[in-house]
């Protein structure tokens, strides 16, 4: 399986607004694969769609070999374990610890003992390059990148193959949204991950992006590397990536 | 600051309006009443002259738009603009560019009384079906709780009834013991003038262990949990955090909402059974001091008259009021959307709607008992 996440002709409506018409894309094993186009046109919906926060009404999605339309309870649990999300605003659980929110999928899902949990935290605080002492604090405490980077290592603590990041550099200086594409670049490598993300930063975009999907007018009009991105015809490709080429 | 103002007067037979100094969004009404007074009809040829304008903002630029228009759909009407100041050129030039973009927006269109009626029953059937939903879930849930106690977050449960229920006792003991004190107080006054003393422990002994302590209960638990399950969970909601646990595998259902309307049932009878204490003390004591009727004298009568079933039948409420407060407070959580006003809009709709329920509950446990002869 080359593939690891396929999506074909989804449709998306809002009552009688229509946002996707026919979505078809598809995300190769190991890339970091973006969803770009300009604000308002459901690049969120769609990454809600693939981790089953969001019905579609029409189309199919399959990631990992599950098929979400016809997906049972049990099946959707366990997919469930095989991804990790990281939210736009971090979603840290307000009332746990940063260890403890890192610790909870593993408390829950494995018969780890408390110690062997607290190493598992331990490695994965270090490896988002968080500080050891920062692990006792509550989201509330701590700053919007550190925010990020406890979220990135809760959605890494049970080691996913897939990882879904909606906005990773939003509301970072341009420092620390460099720093996170350098450790996202660095975590796949090192972890074998497979991230889908939805991005609006044109350097983070250039940084870490294999393939891309251009959403625009309810369609996919543009899916592939980046080099060649220019010679599609459409005002947002035109006016996002000019800066770029020029370079 | 310059001295602004607006001179119109006819030069031949050319109208002259000349703005002076600066022409801003705080001067500009005044000139628009000046501005409306003259009939344009009668003129043939106008001159707006800015050569002594200092500054105009774009409020300004945009009315000086508008008189251009107004002027311009005039037919038989010579237009003149005397300008040599770059800047408002400029600005003016800038507002026109803009007005000629931006296409007015269609109005919606006006909604009829009978389409009205029609959309607001779709929208309440939609919530109705989604009520629907949410008891079907926590129905499915629930049969998942009861084929496997693994399942059961017996921890969670425990926070809950800390929360929600052992910090309530204060409150729900006070409350019970004034409204003892208070229903004793007003019938011992009644009972006085017949010499009927004694019948205030029949009376007080059936009206608060059926009626008066399980309502009580529910209403403080409703306007204190209901409100409290509401809030949080909206909370969470708005926070995504609500998203991230399920992205994680872990249902809000199982890790939320099942031990809160667990613990609620639970402790509500617990509850109830400590507010017919704290209430029939509070009679107690009117009892002693209004009709001399000594405790010991209460307490032989109460055994004697009061059937055990009037308090198994308070008790009984108990876990179905808790089963409205807390499915009530968390369904209006989940309802809440991406703002916080709505918030506030649904946790006041959850208290209300709650207390409504159990008093419709009450009303038909009433009446059924009534006619069941318990």
């Amino acid at each position: 399986m080359d593939n690891i996440i396929e999506v074909r002709g989804v449709k998306t409506s809002f009552e009688d607004r229509i946002i996707h018409d026919g979505l078809t894309l598809s995300v190769p094993k190991g890339s970091i694969y973006g969803l770009l186009g300009p604000s308002g046109c459901g690049k969120t919906t769609l990454l809600r769609e693939m981790v089953m926060l969001q019905k579609f009404n029409g189309g199919e999605i399959e990631i990992l070999g599950h098929r979400l339309c016809k997906i049972d309870y049990q099946e959707a649990m366990e997919l469930r374990r095989e991804w990790g999300v990281l939210f736009q605003s971090g979603a840290l659980f307000s009332s746990l610890s940063l260890r403890d929110n890192i610790a909870l999928p593993l408390v829950e899902y494995s018969d780890l003992s408390t110690a062997m949990i607290n190493e598992i935290v331990e490695f994965k605080i270090s490896i988002v390059g968080l500080k050891q002492e920062d692990a006792n604090l509550y989201p509330s405490q701590i700053s919007g990148g550190m925010r990020k980077k406890a979220a990135l290592a809760r959605a890494l603590a049970m080691d996913p193959k897939l990882l879904f990041l909606d906005e990773p550099t939003s509301g970072l200086d341009p420092i620390s949204a460099r720093e996170f594409d350098a450790l996202i670049l660095k975590l796949r490598s090192l972890l074998n991950l497979t991230i889908v993300m939805v991005s609006h930063d044109l350097q983070s975009v250039y940084d870490t992006l294999d393939k891309v999907a251009v959403i625009d007018n309810k369609k996919i009009i543009y899916e592939g590397g980046l080099k060649n991105i220019l010679s599609v015809e459409n005002q947002f490709i035109q006016t996002f990536f000019k800066g770029m080429g020029q370079k | 600051m310059y001295d602004s103002s607006l001179d119109i007067r006819h030069i031949d037979t050319r109208l002259s309006l000349k703005f002076r100094g600066e022409l801003t969004l705080y001067n500009l009404t005044k000139y628009q009443k000046d501005i409306d007074k003259i009939d344009f009809k009668n003129e043939h040829s106008v001159v707006l002259d800015f050569s002594e304008l200092s500054f105009l903002d774009t409020a300004g630029s945009i009315f000086i738009h508008n008189i251009q228009k107004k002027l311009q759909s005039i037919s038989a009407l010579h237009v003149d603009l005397l300008c040599d100041n770059v800047e408002v050129t400029d600005m003016l030039e800038l507002v026109a560019a803009q007005k000629i973009k931006s296409k007015k927006i269609a109005e919606p269109e006006k909604i009829g009384f009978l389409e009205n009626i029609g959309r607001r029953t779709f929208k309440n059937y939609l919530v109705f079906l989604s009520f629907m939903a949410f008891m079907g879930e926590l129905f499915a849930h629930k049969m998942h709780y009861l084929i496997s106690p693994k399942n059961i977050r017996f921890k969670e449960i425990a926070f809950e009834i800390n929360e929600s229920a052992i910090k309530a006792f204060g409150i729900v003991a006070l409350t019970s013991f004034l409204i003892g004190l208070v229903v004793a107080y007003q019938s011992a006054h009644q009972l006085k003038i017949y010499g009927a003393n004694i019948f205030i422990v029949d009376m007080l002994g059936i009206s608060v262990l059926r009626e008066l302590s399980p309502l009580i209960t529910a209403i403080v638990i409703a306007g204190r949990s209901g409100s409290a399950f509401t809030a949080q969970i909206g909370a969470m909601k708005i926070t995504q955090e609500l998203d991230a646990m399920q992205t994680m595998g872990f249902d809000p259902y199982r890790f939320l909402v099942m031990p809160k309307i667990a613990a609620l049932m639970i402790t509500l009878p617990i509850l109830i059974f400590i507010s017919d204490i704290m209430a029939i003390m509070g009679g107690m004591v009117v009892a002693n001091l209004e009709l001399n009727i000594t405790t010991n004298l209460f307490l032989d009568r109460f055994s004697d008259v009061i059937a055990l079933k009037h308090f198994f039948v308070g008790i009984a409420k108990g876990p179905f009021f808790a089963f409205l407060i807390a499915t009530i407070g968390i369904y209006r959580g989940m309802l809440v959307r991406d703002d916080t006003q709505s918030i506030g809009f649904n946790t006041t709709k959850s208290v209300v709607e709650s207390i409504f329920a159990v008093i419709i509950c009450d009303a038909v446990f009433s009446i059924a008992f009534t006619n069941l002869g318990i």
